[in-house]
């Protein structure tokens, strides 16, 4: 249960990173990922995933 | 002094030479004409804004800006909108050629600082939100603050996020903020905005921009308060939200505003938005300046902007952002104040002089012609400090100036490609420059060739190099009156 990010699409805009409430978003070799480990989609604490509403483009953060 | 004004653009005669120049027209001392408030202004506001190029008119010809990119996240959707797409030939807001941390923007500001001394602004314009990328945003300004504290510090923002934040503007000095503000009516707002993420939610049609309006009448409102001047930015989009800019600028005027600038959608397939691929076009600059004209009487009106990059650097009108690219940018750069502080001196010297000599032109105008005599409109080549100081060939935009019995007003900036590259002109670009000045058949210059001269002259277009290194005020003023069949002024400063 984890989301990750299509890294052809990412505008490497780095709003995922400071919405993702359990810091599973960060910026490595030029793009971000999301650590699967800590990944939750956000159940439990928010409706929808945070970097999924708030990302520019569609399609980009995706279920794993 | 005359080594500090002989930088590229500010080539003139030595500040003594000069001096004389005047103290023989009878204006014998540099407080003539002061560098104090204008007159619709009061002196604190004057003291914020006249260093600025973007808030004040007068002070773009002398001093530069610089945007760092260091904000790249958004926390709405706009249909103008793109950042998906880079492109260094491209000059608009929200694009960007390089990414940076709040430690590289900080090195980037003092190396731009070392080598052009007219910089006086840091502007943090996304190419996200800055209100809402505030951490960097906050981290930048705090570590240009440490190094540079006379640097003016602004920010622009599209004021959803931005109410959170109105204390600590304050606290570190930020007196100018941008609010991006298309709409006060939600159902215009639709057609412009998609989607704001607000509260943890993506919202989307009229409760979008009804969120967004209400925080961004907060924001204006809260800034107003706080003694923050507030320029706001309007996309003029034809058939969108044209006509309803009048009661925007209204709205925002009432609301304290101190500009609110107008500026014209830029849209194309290749841009990737979506008016871009819909086909939205941009307004011409007839019906730009036909809606700048019906709000005149609301917000002072802001017609120097150039619709800069989020990462410009230099004078407004020009683009020195590729001079400063991080792998251009040393690992370690030491401040030094001492170019700076030269410039401003003689800025300030300079531009009491310029309002002087422009005021001696004014009232000698009017003296000599009719109050019923028509207006005139007149292109300028200039390189910056209010002179008239660039080759034609080399101008890349020609400021327009507007000239009656009361006095020279700048009107608007048109841009077209250089004509010469290289040291040769070519034939087709002049086509494209005669295009440019389209309505206008007089330019001033420093200098022009024959070939470029008769060509423009086939066009109705008389071009005029005898006022090279004037001020622009003293030259379009003689060039009007000698139009109005008097004799030019003798107190020029040849």
């Amino acid at each position: 249960m984890a989301l990750q990010i299509i890294q052809s699409n990412c505008t490497v805009c780095g709003a995922c990173e400071f919405e993702c409430p359990n810091a599973a978003i960060r910026f490595e070799d030029e793009t971000y990922i999301i650590d699967p480990g800590l990944c939750t989609e956000c159940k439990g604490t928010y409706d929808t995933p945070q970097c999924a509403e708030v990302c520019p483009v569609p399609e980009t953060c995706v279920p794993a | 002094m005359s080594n500090v004004i002989s930088l590229d653009g500010l080539a003139v005669g030595s500040k003594d030479s000069l001096t004389k120049a005047m103290e023989s027209s009878g204006c014998s001392s540099s407080s003539c004409g002061s560098s104090d408030a204008p007159e619709d202004m009061d002196p604190a506001t004057w003291e914020k804004v006249k260093d600025h190029p973007c808030y004040s008119e007068e002070a773009h010809h002398y001093f530069a800006r610089m945007h760092v990119a260091v904000a790249p996240a958004c926390n709405i959707q706009c249909n103008y909108c793109n950042r998906k797409y880079d492109c260094a030939n491209e000059s608009r807001p929200g694009v960007v050629s390089e990414r940076l941390t709040p430690e590289k923007a900080a090195r980037k500001v003092i190396a731009v600082a070392n080598e052009i001394p007219q910089l006086s602004v840091l502007g943090i314009a996304g190419p996200g939100d800055s209100a809402y990328d505030w951490k960097k945003t906050r981290e930048t300004f705090r570590l240009v603050q440490a190094q540079l504290p006379d640097i003016k510090l602004c920010l622009s923002s599209n004021g959803l996020a931005l109410p959170d934040h109105v204390d600590e503007l304050l606290e570190m000095n930020i007196d100018h903020v941008t609010l991006t503000i298309n709409m006060i009516d939600p159902e215009v707002g639709t057609k412009i905005y998609p989607w704001i993420f607000w509260q943890h939610k993506r919202r989307t049609g009229l409760e979008a921009s009804q969120i967004l309006h209400e925080r961004q009448m907060q924001s204006l409102d809260l800034l107003h308060e706080r003694g923050i001047l507030v320029k706001v930015n309007s996309v003029m989009i034809p058939g969108i939200n044209d006509d309803h800019l009048l009661e925007v600028n209204k709205e925002v005027k009432r609301r304290g505003a101190f500009l609110h600038n107008i500026m014209p959608l830029i849209s194309a397939p290749e841009h990737g938005t979506v008016f871009g691929l819909q086909g939205q076009r941009g307004p011409t600059a007839a019906e730009l300046k036909k809606l700048q004209d019906a709000c005149a009487g609301g917000a002072n009106l802001m017609k120097h902007c150039r619709q800069c990059r989020a990462d410009a650097v230099g004078l407004l009108g020009e683009d020195r952002g590729q001079e400063f690219t991080m792998d251009l940018v040393p690992d370690e750069v030491t401040y030094d104040p001492s170019k700076r502080e030269a410039y401003k001196e003689w800025v300030a010297e300079e531009r009491g002089e310029r309002r002087a000599a422009a005021e001696e032109a004014r009232a000698e105008t009017e003296a000599a012609v009719g109050a019923d005599a028509g207006a005139m409109l007149i292109a300028v080549a200039t390189k910056g400090g209010g002179r008239i100081n660039q080759h034609f060939g080399h101008a890349t935009e020609f400021q327009i100036f507007e000239v009656d019995a009361s006095g020279v007003r700048f009107v608007t900036h048109r841009r077209c490609d250089n004509y010469c590259v290289g040291g040769y002109g070519e034939e087709d670009k002049l086509e494209l420059v005669i295009k440019t000045l389209e309505g206008i058949d007089t330019i001033l210059c420093a200098k022009i060739g024959d070939c470029p001269r008769e060509d423009l002259a086939a066009a109705g277009i008389e071009a005029i190099q005898d006022y090279a290194y004037e001020y622009i005020e003293t030259a379009v003023s003689a060039v009007y009156r000698a139009r109005n069949g008097l004799p030019a002024a003798e107190t020029e400063t040849a």
